[in-house]
């Protein structure tokens, strides 16, 4: 297949998923279920995301103090559970990354 | 119209720490699109009709091992399939947009637009339920579309800019600055203040632990396994409460 073909498919095909249940549910009632359930993805997808980042900065799971994400990790989230502040959480977690790099090298 | 701008301004300032963790990535697709043998051009343009920066990087790999057309097309629905779940999160919140917002949203629905749309939507009261108890801002229309909009051409347009500018110079940000950890400090802001109840709670652990035991199953097929585990769980949960 020519590669612009290709190309063009792969964008539709991305568009198409994108859109999908944007366009389903229209204006459609949504199911109570349903909704029980959708509340929950945020959390799920982006813990999902976060996750093997952070323990797995590699690619292999690294749960020692050499880890210098896991660690920074950590006092974000105590950051951010603390202070509920975006801008500090991410402020302290990129310098405290930084710092454990540094310290761990 | 000033009202509109303030939510555009607030989605492009939402998103604004995860661009410094996008725009190296958007060098990282650029140099590699180059190195898969793609032109200058074609490695532009699927940043703007692709618009997915994982399945972009396993297109350029496909196309270098000279895998047919319809394994690169299929392999990059497989990648991109949680964007699903990102469109059956955000339905209930664009219902009433004409058709045209709901092409160009999604369209600009990515992980990283999601992330902070989301939470916005969740976070931030409806007008329109507001105006059932108080009548007097019951004229105030729901612009919460203008923040999507904010942070996702926020997103967009480093896109293009950084995969330009890996085409042209180069990985010019070294790995060593760790600039892709600012996602996951993003997410961590966004996730950890709205974990209030024992399902969200349960959800997130339960997602993040199947992320790292399926962390081996190919084109994030394993994140989709984690996030759908994490919601069942979740609602095990809230039906046993």
């Amino acid at each position: 297949m020519n590669i612009w073909l290709t190309m063009l498919l792969a964008g539709l095909v991305t568009f198409t998923i994108r859109l999908s249940f944007i366009w389903i549910i229209g204006q459609r009632a949504i199911p109570p279920l349903f909704r029980r359930a959708l509340r929950l993805v945020p959390p799920a997808v982006l813990t999902a995301i976060i996750f093997p980042e952070i323990f797995m900065p590699t690619g292999q799971l690294d749960l020692t103090f050499g880890n210098a994400r896991l660690l920074a990790a950590l006092l974000a989230i105590l950051v951010a559970w603390r202070t509920r502040s975006a801008v500090l959480t991410i402020v302290v977690g990129m310098l405290a990354v930084w710092l454990f790099q540094w310290l761990l090298h | 119209m000033k009202s509109r701008l303030a939510e555009f301004a607030r989605g492009v300032r939402a998103e604004l720490p995860i661009l410094v963790g996008v725009i190296p990535f958007g060098m990282i697709y650029g140099v590699l699109a180059l190195e898969a043998g793609l032109t200058h051009l074609q490695a532009q343009a699927m940043s703007a009709i692709v618009f997915a920066g994982s399945s972009q990087i396993v297109f350029a790999q496909l196309v270098h091992l000279a895998a047919p057309g319809w394994v690169i097309v299929l392999t990059t629905a497989v990648v991109n399939l949680r964007h699903a779940l990102y469109s059956a999160s955000l339905a209930p919140y664009l219902q009433r947009l004409r058709p045209a917002w709901k092409w160009l949203l999604s369209y600009l629905l990515t992980d990283e637009a999601y992330a902070v749309t989301v939470i916005y939507y969740q976070s931030c009261p409806e007008p329109a339920v507001l105006a059932e108890s108080e009548q007097r801002i019951a004229s105030q229309p729901d612009l919460r579309h203008y923040f999507f909009l904010g942070a996702g051409l926020a997103l967009w347009s480093s896109w293009q800019l950084s995969t330009a500018a890996g085409i042209f110079l180069g990985a010019v940000v070294p790995q060593s600055w760790s600039l892709d950890f600012t996602l996951a400090l993003t997410f961590i802001a966004l996730v950890v203040p709205n974990l209030k109840d024992r399902a969200s709670l349960v959800t997130a652990l339960s997602a993040g632990l199947v992320a790292l035991l399926a962390f081996s199953i190919p084109y994030k097929l394993g994140l989709m396994v984690a996030a759908l585990v994490g919601i069942l769980l979740g609602l095990l949960v809230e039906a046993k409460a």
